[in-house]
């Protein structure tokens, strides 16, 4: 009964996505308020509706019922409760009831935390909204039900893909999903824009704390997947440049183009036209993304040629959505009003190479994921584009976006200057070749490795000169009040600061993979191998049984000069249901940097192969996407206050700019 | 069919104890050794998802990656150990796709994006420059200030 209520919800909710669409629409263009009003609550129930649905196939996985094809195909009864909650979304319909929860979520965000935006604006947002809800609930009902029943009812369930049976898919597609469809807010705000014709800065501050807010969630969302892949797979690999990964990082890169063109929009009303252009990029990247990883179109172009019902209908919606709104924008962008000029040596300027490097990079990484797809339907070669395609092209379009990252920040609005912009970088720039000639020193080759930890260390010291001259504005001699002026400056000042650190953070964890130590070995009980600066023995091995695997550990200790630094278990899990075998990693984070030992199966003869690493600061990988996030934290705090209270008394003369005023 | 492909990858994995480069496979010659690790790691596992036969799990890669060594041991060059794989899979084993005239876009495009999108923001700036736009009025400006608020403390 619950399973069948949650199914009449998803009907319902559709019903409602169409009155979302259709009734503020007409409200909006025959300025009937009471017709736009109703576009709040509407969105609101659909959501409600929606997590009732939701809610309903959670129950159904949670107490197994194996009359649910989809419960069958992904569950079992000794399956741990964690998983059978967070394998409700291990499979594709699944999945996509997540993306319709995110999405109505979004809209029922927008509807609730909006009360800023003119009625008409958020009318036509919510309904632009209501059709993307309404596209995907189709896609749902009529390709994907969850809800099928099977009869008659199996015992037994097929469980879920033990390599998703990990903490990480409860993490990781939700934090995602909040990001990729998050950014359907700024699309459907974007094109209630362009509907209207109406476009001013005040449509960017709008557009900005949700971009944040959908950005965070993204890089959040992908670091959590590479964490997963890394501890994983056995061997410590945490991107591949795979079409799936590609997908992911596509948006974010549009995403973060968009946050830093907002920029330009909100503070000196340019840039207005390019901003939409790239708010719909964003999010049609994000439908991209749906489409290669839904469709199978990845796994061969053949396969989605062959059981093409899902796939097209995945694709028509790409291209109603995207194409629908680039036409739109060809329509009306040629009548917005461009914005004011500003000279190209500028904090503008700065942001206006950024958005060029990045829409470079993003251009690169979109061409190489569909490339070899395209060629194959075009002349059936088949190429393979992989990390070395990428680091030649994504690489050199990159870098130079760490390097002008410190110096955008130096450059004042309006007009720049260049020249004192740069020397106040000396002190950065200096800390960056005193790591590298430190880093080159203490642990030598190869060359990218201590080139790019000084990098790294140039962007994190680079990124607080800023802040730091406008604490200490008469230099360190004259502080006067420190404090209080730190306390003065914006919050989204200290975000951006952050954010950009971050990002060095990430690269020196990058810099440093060259240092890591990998051995490969067949050991016994008793072995001794050096890795890096640590000793690592296997001191004991057990074999133990779990809720629905089995699996043999190995009990290892790690050394540094005699002295146990820590133990750790790596081991190697079968599950008999799937009859699948996982290998779970054993990680030590030491000093930032992490001991890992991977195990197969003893071999007859009683050594087992296993892989030894050292991989030094590997965790300020993700420690910097942490750190990227929490930037975007502190300026979203700071836009909520400022975009919820419409003027706020007069800052502390601290906060008056001695260069600039922050980029947010 | 998604589930006859999970039916497959779960054989893969059960075929081999897993783990990518296994000891065994390993040439007592190190620098020989460090050759095809170099080899494996730009050869493209043909049935995973981008990963290079020295990432991958799958057998198949294993048979790849005693294939290079006995390659190398027979005393071929890096070249001629990719040639030979070429030959037998096609471009599709490599990672790095050849420069090619039907790669051509595939390379160059990207570079010519930031190209294109430089060219235009400077012509747009000089196009601006000649006639430059009315400054704001009194009225607009102060409407401007309006709506920006606090910005302008």
């Amino acid at each position: 009964m619950i399973v069948e209520i949650g199914h009449y919800a998803l009907v319902l909710a559709l019903a409602l996505a169409l009155m979302q669409t259709v009734l503020p629409f007409w409200g909006a263009r025959s300025h009937d308020s009471q017709l736009m009003g109703l576009a709040r609550p509407i969105a609101l129930t659909q959501f409600a509706f929606i997590a009732l649905s939701y809610g309903a196939l959670t129950y159904a996985h949670v107490v197994s019922d194996f009359s649910l094809v989809n419960v069958v195909e992904n569950s079992h009864s000794t399956k741990p409760l964690i998983y059978k909650i967070s394998g409700v979304w291990g499979n594709h319909e699944g999945s996509m009831m997540l993306w319709v929860l995110i999405l109505t979520l979004s809209g029922a965000a927008m509807a609730a935390f909006s009360r800023a935006i003119p009625p008409r604006l958020l009318a036509d947002a919510l309904s632009v909204q209501g059709v993307l809800g309404a596209a995907f609930l189709l896609f749902i009902l009529l390709t994907s039900n969850p809800f099928a029943r099977l009869s008659p009812a199996p015992i037994e369930g097929q469980d879920l893909n033990p390599i998703l049976q990990d903490p990480g898919l409860a993490i990781h597609p939700p934090l995602l999903y909040l990001g990729y469809v998050g950014f359907s807010i700024v699309f459907s705000l974007a094109a209630a824009a362009l509907i209207g014709g109406r476009l001013d800065a005040a449509f960017a501050r709008f557009v900005r704390p949700w971009t944040l807010a959908a950005w965070i969630f993204l890089t959040l969302g992908i670091a959590m997947g590479s964490y997963w892949a890394y501890y994983t797979l056995g061997w410590g690999g945490f991107w591949f440049w795979d079409p799936v990964e590609n997908a992911s990082l596509l948006p974010w890169l549009a995403g973060t183009a968009l946050l830093h063109s907002a920029a330009v929009m909100e503070k000196r009303e340019a840039l207005k036209v390019w901003t939409i252009f790239l708010a719909i990029v964003t999010f049609s990247l994000s439908l991209l993304g749906t489409f290669l990883v839904r469709s199978g179109v990845l796994t061969s172009v053949h396969a989605f040629a062959s059981d093409p019902s899902r796939g097209l209908f995945i694709l028509a919606i790409l291209v109603l959505f995207i194409g629908g709104a680039l036409f739109l924008f060809m329509l009306r962008a040629p009548a917005l009003k461009q914005g004011g000029l500003f000279a190209p040596i500028s904090r503008e300027g700065a942001l206006v190479v950024n958005n060029l490097l990045l829409t470079a990079a993003c251009a690169a990484v979109l061409i190489g994921t569909l490339y070899p797809l395209a060629l194959e339907s075009i002349n059936g070669d088949k190429i393979s584009v992989g990390a070395p395609f990428f680091n030649l092209t994504f690489g050199p379009l990159f870098a130079p976006i760490l390097l002008l990252a410190p110096l955008g920040q130096l450059l004042a609005w309006k007009r720049g200057d260049l020249l004192a912009a740069a020397q106040r970088l000396y002190f950065a720039a200096g800390c960056g070749l005193a790591a590298m000639v430190a880093f080159a020193a203490a642990n030598g080759a190869p060359v990218v490795a201590f080139i790019g930890s000084g990098v790294a260390v140039y962007l994190i010291v680079g990124a607080f000169v800023e802040i730091f001259g406008r604490i200490f504005p008469g230099g360190l001699v004259k502080a006067g009040n420190p404090l209080a002026r730190a306390r003065g400056l914006p919050l989204s000042a200290w975000g951006t600061a952050f954010a950009h650190a971050g990002l060095g953070v990430t690269l020196l964890g990058l810099a440093a993979t060259g240092w890591g130590v990998e051995k490969i070995v067949a050991m016994k009980q008793g072995d001794i191998y050096d890795v890096g600066p640590y000793q690592l023995e296997i001191i004991g091995l057990t074999n133990d049984q779990g809720p629905n695997y089995t699996e043999t550990v190995a009990h290892v200790s790690i050394k540094r000069d005699g002295h146990i630094v820590a133990l750790t278990s790596p081991s190697k899990r079968f599950f008999s249901t799937r009859r699948m075998a996982t290998a779970q990693a054993g990680i030590v984070t030491i000093n930032l940097g992490q001991v890992y030992v991977s195990i197969a199966e003893p071999n007859p003869n009683g050594l087992i192969d296993a892989r030894l690493y050292w991989k030094p600061l590997v965790s300020l990988i993700w420690l910097g996407a942490l750190v990227m996030a929490f930037g975007g934290g502190l300026s979203l705090a700071d836009r909520r206050l400022r975009v919820g209270v419409a003027r706020r008394a007069a800052r502390s003369p601290a906060s008056a700019p001695t260069s600039a005023q922050a980029a947010g | 069919m998604k589930a006859r492909l999970l039916a497959l990858f779960a054989l893969l994995l059960l075929a081999t104890p897993a783990l990518a480069v296994q000891p065994d496979e390993i040439l007592p010659d190190a620098k020989l050794e460090q050759r095809a690790r170099h080899i494996s790691a730009s050869l493209r596992c043909l049935v995973c998802q981008n990963q290079s036969i020295d990432d991958s799990d799958a057998s198949l890669a294993k048979d790849l990656r005693i294939l290079v060594r006995d390659r190398l041991k027979a005393g071929d060059t890096d070249q001629q150990v990719k040639e030979y794989l070429v030959a037998r899979y096609g471009n599709f084993i490599l990672l790095k796709p050849p420069f090619e005239w039907d790669t051509l876009l595939l390379w160059l495009s990207p570079f010519a994006v930031l190209a294109l999108g430089a060219a235009t923001i400077l012509a747009r700036r000089r196009k601006a420059e000649e006639k430059p736009a009315a400054p704001l009025s009194e009225e607009e400006t102060a409407r401007l200030n309006s709506l920006l608020g606090d910005e302008k403390a």
